[in-house]
């Protein structure tokens, strides 16, 4: 199971000695077929799956966007009811925070930090399985609510005491908070598993400040994960106490004070603000100086401004509750970290800017949409310091200014990064890219779709639309502005219906031969994934590179000659691996999605039958003694002790011991 | 979070020390003992005004030595410490915030003719 | 690493080198990945019981119409706890001294020490539950008051974390015993090790904020 680098004479060596298997269960072995995906602890699959569960539920979350724009098209709209109108803009916003652009980032660095570390894997590619399906059966758990008496209705923040059982009788409320309990578990052990491996895993001579900003945004991002996920953990158990075990924490009529759950929920929802924004600005660092033929401007500063923000992203929570009655020092204090926080945001938007001036710039898709992330979320970003002016925000808060503000950051912001990411890696992860033509119009008919969606609610916002109000009457005047956003809306369907043709229709054209197989290296990339051929081999790397540079695979291809002249002395395709080792690599296992499946079912048992508990509780305590005693595939790594092969002393002290973990695959 | 310019120091201090010997745990579990033991007394002799900073003190003082000696935190490399102290700092910082800020800062008396009480 | 006109001409592909990865190499940091990952986990428990204390605070004396029963502060037996407490600081030193008698491969010792620590560790819970048991026949219900619902969901927490922690001692013992656990893999324990003292120090900020300052 070790994450050799070894020779493959070594390998075959080793093979031979392979003791009969010590553990109780096999291990599934299917290279192909369904069962490939399901079993498989490879950190590659892992991130497809991430990307293609968290895709299906954009579509499901787009769709309940548009009944809400249906639903506002005209004043006085009948095609929802209050209640439904509740739940269904509650689940909008819980989708695509939970789980749309969190797994979103999570697929990319799935994918993408093994490479751009030069790891054959994650530190744990067990618990990497599991945290992708705790995170599918907690979307999945969230979604039965529908079929099972109704959605939540409390908005994706949940207020307590309104989501207690007095205002929110319902089973939504209950799905809510323990779904995203499953889903917030899948965050944790896929944060730790990142950390440990951005940590311990880089190739030799990668030290931390030559890492690509992706991957260190990442690992920021990671961090938040972290030190956020164990806040709302508890706000969640407070919430669902009270719901189904008839606690007080949130019985006013007990002395219970409202704003405890508005304290703890933001204390995590202000850092995962920008968990969700922070991978977006690293595929951005990636793309722009790709595109622009330029290094980075500013590198080492635009990863402290990155750490910076998640720093000073833990002092800022309580400006989204500046009119609760915080009481004026709470409000001062808030307010001046709030606008501190712009500064770092400001240095890395500047930073991006002084990349692309004076660059080669080739306007391809991936770039068109890392640019368009630059100036919407600058926009979304001047309308956030806006609100860190209490007074201001006191008029703000609540309308559709705050809704405006929320979208620029987060579809202009993070998504739009993400889009980049897709069209900027589909050729390393599937072989062949996006088509170009197709993929500008999925780009102009986004990009104006969502100014035409989320910039006239700037408007209406401070004309005094209220959010989350399924109504407005005629002599209101907020007619006009809502049938724009509304056919702003469907111009963004429109978009991504060109980007499910734009993948289907490359698709096919792969397969038929018509869409070409691209090289290790199409963009003339700057970082290591670019050094494997494309897609991405099972094992990563042939050999593991040492790296000497920061951008080394780029210091590979251009070199300066003796004038000082930047000449390109080598093709990125033609230096690259071949991808034709076999090295030994982590096994396959059963158990991550056997003991992922034991959390919904314990969370339904306490919605319904705390017998159903038991057999999950039951079904998760079985498998983790099969996650135990499966058999290591390699005699030399035990289940869970490998430090006695290490002995630090072997370290080199020429500074290049930054050697890579050669054994830690293991669950 | 910055483990890069810790990686190479910390790799050669490490097993180099394995902290105490059984006597030294014994001794400081001794200590220990005897801390808890003024904790204690607290609750049975009046100290006054003292009492609360003096039990903050005991408190801050048995879970230093625990995490230094028997969690080897002491002897151990940096990047465990900058882990588990981010994590304890940013726990103590942020919820005394969220609790003076519950506690004290809503106080309407000290809340004159502003417009956000 | 290949030389600019190496790469050019040669077969080599990027990243070959003269690298001697024929054995197993330390990681970046020197560091096994299972501690760096104990190390982070704890630092993420810190947030979790970090709220769990202060929701304690801001709730043990709050009152509104509807409050009835004592609070959990006004039932609290401080001899009995400060027993208890110090049981659990004691289970510290004994996991301390099966980590070093594994070290030193004394398996006989470690699993003394092991038994010794998940004694202590049952000791606690059972002084845990006869505590709840009081309480409740005392009238303080998880559902009384809302001091009661914190009290009992903090302790709970910190008892679940110690049940945990007695299982894991458990097993360690087992495998010990068993021949599948050797002085070579000394660091599982040591591991684990850190996971009790943990739940030890947060017993020790428990003791003091929420039972000994009034």
């Amino acid at each position: 199971m070790a994450m050799t680098e070894e020779s493959p004479e070594i390998l075959e060596l080793e093979s031979g000695e392979i003791a009969p298997t010590t553990g109780v269960f096999a291990r599934p072995t299917h290279a192909s077929g369904w069962r490939a995906w399901f079993f498989t602890v490879d950190h590659k699959k892992i991130g497809i799956m991430y990307g293609v569960v968290a895709m299906f539920w954009f579509f499901w979350g787009g769709i309940e966007a548009l009944l809400i724009r249906l639903q506002l098209f005209t004043p006085d709209g009948s095609v929802l009811t209050a209640d439904q109108y509740n739940q269904i803009f509650t689940m909008h916003g819980t989708t695509m925070v939970f789980l749309v652009i969190m797994p979103l980032a999570a697929a990319f660095a799935n994918y993408m930090v093994p490479l751009q570390i030069g790891a054959r894997d994650v530190a744990f590619p067990r618990m990497n399985a599991l945290g992708l399906w705790l995170f599918i059966f907690g979307g999945i758990f969230l979604n039965l609510s529908w079929f099972l008496g109704g959605g939540p209705d409390g908005g994706w923040f949940a207020y307590a005491p309104n989501t207690g059982m007095t205002y929110s009788p319902g089973n939504g409320m209950d799905f809510y908070a323990l779904g995203l309990q499953i889903v917030g578990i899948a965050s944790l052990v896929g944060s730790i598993n990142l950390i440990v491996t951005i940590v311990n895993m880089r190739a030799p001579g990668m030290t931390m400040l030559r890492m690509p900003v992706f991957t260190w945004m990442i690992l920021v991002v990671q961090f938040l994960l972290l030190f956020a996920l164990p806040v709302i953990t508890v706000a969640l158990v407070l919430l669902s106490f009270d719901r189904t075990f008839d606690a007080n924490f949130f019985n006013v009529a007990m002395g219970a004070d409202p704003l405890l759950w508005q304290h703890l929920f933001w204390i995590f929802g202000h850092p995962e603000v920008y968990i969700l924004i922070l991978p977006s600005f690293g595929i951005v660092s990636e793309t722009l100086p790709v595109f622009s033929r330029k290094p980075l401007f500013g590198y080492s500063v635009i990863v402290i401004s990155g750490a910076a923000i998640g720093f000073m992203g833990w002092g800022v929570w309580a400006h989204h509750m500046f009119v609760s009655g915080l009481g004026p020092v709470g409000v001062a204090a808030f307010s001046a970290t709030t606008m501190f926080i712009a500064v770092p945001t400001g240095v890395k938007i500047l930073n991006w800017i002084a990349t692309m001036w004076g660059g080669n710039i080739k306007f391809t898709v991936p770039m068109m949409f890392s640019v368009s992330l630059v100036s919407m979320f600058t926009i979304g970003g001047l309308s956030g310091v806006m609100h860190a002016v209490a007074p201001a925000d006191t008029q703000q808060t609540d309308t559709y200014f705050i809704v405006a503000h929320f979208h620029y950051v987060l579809f202009g912001g993070a998504l739009m990064g993400l889009f980049a990411g897709m069209y900027y890696w589909w050729p390393k992860a599937f072989g062949y890219k996006l088509n170009e033509a197709l993929g500008k119009w999925h780009f102009w008919l986004v990009l104006i779709g969502f100014n035409m969606t989320f910039g006239p609610m700037h408007i209406l916002g401070l004309q005094g639309m209220a959010r989350r109000h399924s109504n407005y009457g005629p002599e209101d005047g907020f007619d006009f502005w809502n049938a724009v956003v509304s056919i702003g809306a469907f111009v963004i369907l429109m978009g991504m219906i060109i980007f499910a043709i734009n993948i289907v229709r490359t698709w096919l054209g792969y397969k038929a031969g018509t869409v070409p197989q691209e090289g290790a290296d199409p963009w003339d990339g700057r970082t290591l994934e670019w050094a494997i051929p494309s897609p991405a081999p099972e094992h990563n790397f042939d050999y593991v590179p040492v790296v000497t540079d920061l951008d080394d695979f780029w210091h590979k291809k251009y070199q300066t000659d003796e004038t000082g002249k930047l000449r390109k002395v080598a093709d990125g395709n033609d230096i690259a691996q071949k991808g034709d080792q076999h090295p030994h690599l982590p096994s396959a296992s059963y158990w991550p999605i056997v003991l992922a499946a034991g959390l919904p079912l314990i969370a339904l048992g306490l919605i319904y039958n705390l017998w159903l508990s038991g057999i999950g509780l039951l079904l998760m305590l079985g498998s983790m003694y099969g996650w135990s005693l499966e058999p290591a595939t390699d005699p030399d790594a035990g289940h869970d002790g490998h430090g006695e092969h290490q002995d630090p002393d072997t370290t080199e002290p020429d500074g290049s011991d930054n050697d890579t973990a050669e054994e830690a695959p293991v669950g | 979070m910055n483990t890069a310019t810790v990686s190479e120091d910390e790799t050669h201090q490490e097993h180099s020390d394995h902290g105490l010997s059984d006597v030294g745990y014994i001794k400081v579990a001794l200590i220990l003992a005897i801390l808890t033991g003024v904790e204690v007394a607290t609750y049975f002799v009046d100290f006054g005004v003292v009492e609360i900073p003096s039990l903050l003190i005991l408190m801050v003082v048995k879970f230093q030595i625990v995490v230094s000696y028997f969690m080897h935190l002491k002897f151990d490399s940096k990047v465990f410490s900058y882990l588990f102290v981010t994590g304890l700092i940013l726990a103590v910082v942020v919820f005394a915030a969220m609790g003076t800020s519950l506690a004290f800062w809503q106080d309407p008396a000290g809340c004159d003719a502003s417009a956000f009480c | 690493m290949a030389d600019t006109a190496e790469t050019q001409t040669s077969e080599l592909a990027y990243g070959r080198t003269d690298w001697d990865d024929h054995h197993h190499l330390p990681t970046n940091t020197g560091l096994t990945n299972e501690k760096v990952t104990m190390w982070a986990f704890l630092g993420s428990d810190c947030l979790l019981f970090g709220a769990l204390i202060s929701t304690y605070l801001l709730c043990r004396n709050r009152v509104g119409p509807a409050t009835k029963g004592p609070t959990a502060a006004d039932l609290f037996d401080i001899p009995f706890t400060s027993v208890s407490s110090f049981v659990l600081l004691m289970s510290s030193l004994t996991m301390v001294l099966a980590v070093t008698s594994i070290q030193r491969a004394e398996m006989e010792r470690c699993k003394l020490w092991l038994l010794t620590t998940a004694a202590l560790g049952s000791i606690f819970i059972a002084g845990q539950v006869y505590e709840f048991t009081g309480f409740y026949r005392e009238g303080l219900g998880f559902t009384t008051n809302i001091s009661s619902s914190a009290f009992f969901t903090l302790t709970g927490f910190h008892g679940v974390h110690v049940s945990l922690g007695i299982v894991m001692l458990v097993t360690m013992w087992v495998l010990v015993t068993r021949g599948n656990l050797g002085p070579e893999r000394a660091e599982t324990i040591e591991i684990i090790g850190l996971y009790w003292h943990f739940v030890d120090i947060v017993w020790i900020v428990i003791f003091a904020v929420v039972y000994l300052i009034p």
